[in-house]
């Protein structure tokens, strides 16, 4: 080593190290960049273009009945040389008035994109709603027994691992499992109940080892101090253990709220109809009402986005559905981060 | 053992309070009989045999990993809550039954043996809730009663005066002393005869310590009481009678001031004196 070079060390000499960390320094950084970049861009082109079909400039700001409204064929034709946009029911009062004219006239219809979609919006709610029920009841009576009552063995370690396996699943395959399982050989037929059950068990991992991670971060104190004074392990554990592990629970079931309002292939084949007159509230039984299929908002994007052309009659439904889909789930998981907090809040330690 | 009344001339590094000398006649509520322990495979307790008076105070000391905290576990089996371990050999003794006899109700062996911890554990609930949690749970729902209870078990661990106008706050918003006393006052809510103490003052200052030390004098007159100690002066201010430990033996049990005054075992003389542990 020459004497020169050990004085200017302290400068900070380029070394191949240096160069080194500072390239991987700023690829990971523009990596990072990247993926925000692109989550930007999809919020941004979806809340300009979807927002601009659901707030209006005038009063009531808000486009209502895209909102509360089924989804209807748009028909464009022209009438009297001027460009008229009319929804299915409209179009029949219009052409049996004017039903001379409209002979000679070319009318394209777009299905789907007239009208609004309040029955998908209704349907991906009471799947949402029903799937996370079954969800957590399932899951968290798994984790319990598997924090709380199950010893570690072969069997339990075969247990966990197929619940890891049973997250890496694709989507789809639950879906075909749902529709061989539920719908063929349990006979529900294309309904919310198969859906429900299809949705549950594609988020049951998640929920369980997240439910079990939360059971055991409760100190063992708490445990304790119940059996000490008299409780039954299930006592213990009901009043001491598991209040105070529903704040992290609720986390893992916010997760899967978002998997579930969002996933299409799970309930294309079990659950979801292109299109159905009929509310789901609309039953004739009680009864019926888990065994009709539901519209619902990925299903609806899917088909609108896949099945009709692209164009400025489509646009509005297809940028609308996104971005109302996209509300609904944020509005469903907040509900669920607002009950998080309520319960941290009365269970603090 | 053989009181010896005059104190040795050599300096002690604890001071003995007097105490009332051992009646002989009390009754041996704990009977342990020849009994080993085992974590699994390897044992942590052996050949104990030593009996357990009523309404005295009983301090186990010893050097850390001796085995006392084990062997006061098992006196309620809370060691049941461990894979594998168990009760190899002897038998332990409550009013004359052996409570690892598969038709003993653990549950109820519990409520008759309360237990304070090391690290208090009050439950994040209101001090009210967590007074009559043990009542609760028995499916007492009388509100007169459990206000009854509640104030009764404060007295008795002197906290009444302190906070009885915060029944409703949260536990946790208590110091560490008001806390274990808060515990000890949860224990003694559902009227145990015997309360197991894992070193109830390790996590406090001097004066909870001291207030927690007076309180069990006051409870001894009511309860049986056991405490495991890593604190030399404290067995030796507040039990009446002290068990040495060391390496899952009982090396000695006797008068608490004979243990410090005037032990028999040179282990137990060498701990005493601070010389090891």
């Amino acid at each position: 080593m020459k004497p020169a070079s050990t004085s200017a060390a302290i400068f900070g000499r380029s070394t191949p190290a240096k160069r080194t960390e500072r390239a991987v320094f700023w690829l990971l950084r523009l990596a990072t960049y990247f993926v925000l970049f692109c989550a930007a861009f999809i919020f941004w082109d979806i809340g300009t273009k979807g927002g601009a079909v659901i707030f209006k400039p005038t009063a009531p700001f808000i486009n209502l009945p895209f909102l509360t409204e089924a989804p209807e064929t748009l028909n464009v034709f022209t009438f009297r040389g001027e460009n008229m946009t009319l929804g299915d029911r409209k179009f029949r009062a219009f052409k049996e008035a004017h039903a001379a004219e409209l002979k000679t006239a070319r009318i394209e219809t777009y299905v789907y994109s007239a009208g609004g979609i309040f029955p998908n919006i209704a349907g991906t709610v009471l799947l949402v709603l029903g799937s996370i029920i079954i969800a957590l009841v399932l899951g968290v009576l798994s984790a319990i027994y598997l924090s709380e009552y199950a010893t570690d063995g072969p069997f339990v370690r075969f247990l966990r691992l197929s619940i890891v396996n049973l997250a890496g699943v694709p989507s789809i395959v639950y879906g075909l499992f749902g529709f061989g399982m539920f719908v063929i050989a349990f006979d529900f037929g294309v309904s919310l109940l198969a859906g429900w059950l299809t949705l549950a068990f594609m988020v049951l991992p998640i929920i369980i080892t997240a439910s079990e991670e939360s059971l055991k971060a409760v100190p063992r104190g708490y445990r304790e101090g119940s059996l000490a004074l008299g409780a039954t392990k299930l006592q213990s554990i009901m009043t001491n253990v598991l209040p105070y592990a529903l704040p992290g629970i609720l986390t893992s079931s916010v997760l899967s709220i978002a998997r579930v309002a969002g996933e299409t292939a799970p309930i294309m084949f079990t659950a979801a109809f292109v299109v159905r007159d009929e509310l789901p509230w609309q039953v004739r039984e009680w009864t019926d009402f888990f065994f009709q299929g539901v519209m619902a908002l990925p299903y609806h994007i899917y088909v609108v986005a896949s099945k009709i052309p692209q164009n400025e009659y489509t646009r509005d439904v297809q940028y609308g559905t996104a971005f109302v889909f996209l509300f609904t789930v944020a509005a469903i998981a907040m509900t669920a981060v607002i009950l998080r907090q309520r319960l941290r809040k009365k269970y603090k330690w | 053992m053989p009181e010896t009344a005059a104190p040795s001339s050599a300096p002690r590094l604890v001071a003995v309070a007097p105490t009332a000398p051992t009646n002989p006649a009390a009754r041996a509520v704990i009977e342990i009989d020849d009994v080993d322990f085992n974590y699994g495979a390897s044992r942590a307790l052996h050949d104990i045999t030593l009996n357990i008076q009523e309404r005295q105070v009983t301090a186990f000391i010893g050097p850390s990993g001796c085995g006392k905290s084990t062997l006061l576990r098992c006196l309620n089996r809370m060691n049941d809550l461990i894979d594998g371990a168990h009760v190899s050999a002897g038998e332990i003794r409550i009013d004359g039954v052996n409570i690892n006899d598969p038709r003993v109700d653990v549950i109820e062996l519990r409520k008759r043996v309360g237990m304070v911890f090391q690290k208090s554990n009050p439950f994040p609930k209101s001090i009210y809730e967590n007074i009559t949690y043990g009542l609760r749970i028995q499916g007492q729902r009388n509100k007169a009663k459990l206000d009854e209870v509640v104030e009764r078990s404060l007295r008795g661990a002197a906290l009444w005066d302190e906070i009885k106008d915060r029944l409703h706050e949260s536990a946790l918003g208590m110091s560490g002393g008001q806390q274990q006393r808060l515990c000890i006052a949860r224990a003694i809510a559902v009227e145990p005869e015997i309360i197991l103490m894992d070193e109830p003052c390790s996590a406090l200052d001097p004066i909870a310590t001291a207030k927690v030390e007076e309180l069990i004098h006051q409870l001894k007159k009511q309860f049986t009481i056991v405490i495991v100690t890593h604190n030399m002066q404290q067995a030796a201010r507040c039990s009446d009678r002290t068990a040495f430990f060391y390496l899952g033996k009982l090396i000695e049990y006797a008068d608490t001031r004979t243990i410090f005054m005037n032990p028999a075992n040179p282990q137990t003389e060498a701990y005493v004196s601070g010389r090891f542990g």
